[in-house]
């Protein structure tokens, strides 16, 4: 079973190799010199200093977004049960760096392509990411050189893919999971991230000055997660003693909580910079305002979700408070550079009442997500792309109708995508593990390994209900 | 009276439980433990290495019962916890001499 694993394994990634051989000689070109940046800096009228603080603004907020993946990393194993934890950390090891390599071969092509196949939804300017004419000077942007562009975005798409491996824990087979998730981070995201952030049809609903909102990915990274994911989740079903068939939630607690705090802290460390680096320069104004409006979400977020939690359910819930940080953050996300402070405090409170809705929602209908991905994500992420047209700047009537028409769009053919690519994986290989493996846990089923092996196992748990 | 004392495989927990349950067999003990048979434990791997996990993890089930009940509740112990694969567990049964309820004092039979 194993040798035929391994044989699955090299035989799926070559595509891949393949791919990065063919896009080499892309590779292979000169880099400008720093002198040279700095010259055509100043020709394009940004000062060389500027240009240096513009783009090392963007490779830090870049570093703070890869931060992220640890984030999601602790939040997720420490949601789930200790016997998935090996499963789970090597889904995000692999998410991250599967996500970067394919981001290089296909994805940022796909996303900026420059010029267009289909006007405005899809265009594709080759493999690799060969240096444009542009170069790594400021003729390329003012903000930033190419591979900051890249390295920036890239942490960007591995998010989207993070989000989904959370809300499928605990049931899913590692190898239909990863096949799974490289089309949605190679081919589904950057096609409908062009339509907005690629200067497709999105940006410019209302002509070249008006159209979708969406500063740094409510909807575009934070929400297609959650659509992938959601997919994913209905292919997949529920996990066994989730849910009795006298329609009881029986809760599957999380091992450790001190992991997912520490996640959800690192998490909105990152966000700093995901949408601090979205600005796309050191804009002194621009950044702060972002920044300040960034944090007030999230602790608005934060004390909404645990307020609303305690009065609904009478305990302080720290799951809940966690949770009500990544909704303020989604929500606010969208629109960090257009709300003021107050209206950013707004935004977060919704979203930390729509995060704890949602997840006692969805476990009514039976869409089991251990880490609440869906809610924060999606929920919220649908929440905060609605928002600019509700308050700020940009409200209004025509704004909100951008908004919606960007929404549904994008959940559409995200969806659409991931249904498709689950089942087809769901009828070749299997989605999900057996029964057994299932009570073991994935760590030994899937990686014949314990992430505890010091401790004792346990499986005598409160909530042993399942229907039998 | 007896005791029935069961190894069985942790995903057999709720099977048991539930077949148990719908006889009317309401109250046993389960604890954690580990041991091996013939199976002689698995194996995990760390880097690359293969290791021997001498002790596989088992639930070990506590059953008191009447006398009357004895054959039925083992055979519900059986059939549930059986996939049929080598690590399945096995029963051991024997007479017990008193039993007590602790809250009433009931003694024996009316303990159980």
């Amino acid at each position: 079973m194993n040798a035929t694993r391994i044989r699955w394994g090299l035989a799926l990634s070559l595509p891949l190799w393949v791919g990065l051989a063919a896009a080499s000689p892309a590779w292979a070109q000169d880099a400008a010199t720093t002198a040279e940046a700095a010259a055509e800096a100043v020709e394009e009228g940004v000062s060389a200093e500027m240009f240096t603080v513009n783009n090392l603004w963007i490779m830090i907020a870049g570093c703070m977004v890869f931060i992220m993946h640890l984030g999601f990393a602790s939040l997720e194993s420490g949601l789930t049960q200790a016997k998935n934890t090996v499963n789970i950390l090597f889904k995000n090891t692999m998410i991250v760096s599967l996500g970067i390599l394919t981001y290089a071969l296909i994805g940022f092509s796909l996303m900026y392509p420059g010029e267009w196949g289909v006007a405005g939804v899809l265009g594709w300017t080759g493999w690799g990411i060969p240096l444009p004419p542009g170069g790594q000077t400021s003729a390329y942007d003012a903000g930033y050189t190419y591979h900051t562009d890249f390295f920036f975005q890239a942490m960007f798409a591995a998010t989207a893919a993070t989000i989904v491996s959370g809300a499928v824990a605990e049931r899913i087979k590692l190898g239909p999971f990863l096949i799974f998730i490289i089309p949605i981070v190679a081919i589904s995201y950057p096609i409908t991230g062009s339509w907005q952030w690629g200067g497709g049809w999105l940006s410019t609903l209302g002509g070249d000055d008006a159209g979708f909102i969406d500063f740094a990915g409510s909807t575009l990274v934070h929400s297609v997660g959650a659509w992938a994911a959601l997919a994913a989740v209905i292919v997949l079903g529920p996990r066994l003693g989730k849910y009795a068939a006298d329609g009881t939630v029986n809760p599957i607690p999380g091992h450790n909580l001190a992991l997912a705090t520490i996640g959800v802290f690192l998490l909105w460390f990152g966000w700093f910079g995901f949408n601090g680096g979205s600005v796309l320069t050191a804009d002194a104004a621009a950044v702060s305002l972002v920044l300040t409006n960034t944090a007030l979400a999230a602790a608005a977020g934060a004390v909404a979700a645990g307020l609303l939690a305690y009065f609904v359910t009478r305990n302080a819930d720290l799951t809940m408070a966690l949770n009500g940080i990544l909704g303020g953050l989604v929500a606010i996300t969208a629109s960090a550079n257009i709300q003021t402070p107050m209206t950013a405090i707004i935004i977060g409170i919704i979203g930390g009442v729509i995060v704890v809705v949602s997840i006692i929602g969805l476990d009514r209908l039976r869409i089991d997500d251990p880490v609440g991905a869906i809610s924060a994500h999606g929920t919220c992420g649908v929440w905060g792309t609605l928002a600019p047209g509700i308050f700020g700047a940009s409200a209004g009537v025509t704004q909100l109708g951008y908004q919606v028409i960007g929404v549904v769009s994008i959940a559409a053919f995200t969806l659409a995508f991931a249904f498709i690519v689950a089942l087809a994986v769901k009828a070749t290989l299997g989605f999900r593990v057996d029964e057994a493996e299932e009570i073991e846990g994935l760590d030994l089923g899937e990686h014949e390994m314990s992430a505890y092996p010091d401790f004792p196992r346990v499986y005598i748990k409160s909530y042993h209900t399942r229907e039998i | 009276m007896h005791m029935i004392e069961a190894i069985i495989k942790p995903a057999a927990l709720d099977p048991v439980k539930a077949r148990l349950a719908s006889l009317g067999i309401l109250g046993c003990t389960a604890m954690e433990c580990r041991g091996f048979g013939k199976q002689k434990g698995h194996t995990e791997r760390y880097r690359g290495g293969r290791m021997d996990v001498g002790f596989v993890p088992k639930i070990q089930l506590k059953i008191a019962v009447r006398s009357e009940d004895l054959d039925k509740a083992v055979d519900a112990v059986t059939s549930a916890a059986r996939s049929g694969e080598v690590g399945d567990g096995k029963i051991f049964v024997y007479e017990l001499g008193k039993v007590v309820r602790i809250r009433t004092g009931e003694q024996n039979d009316d303990a159980l």
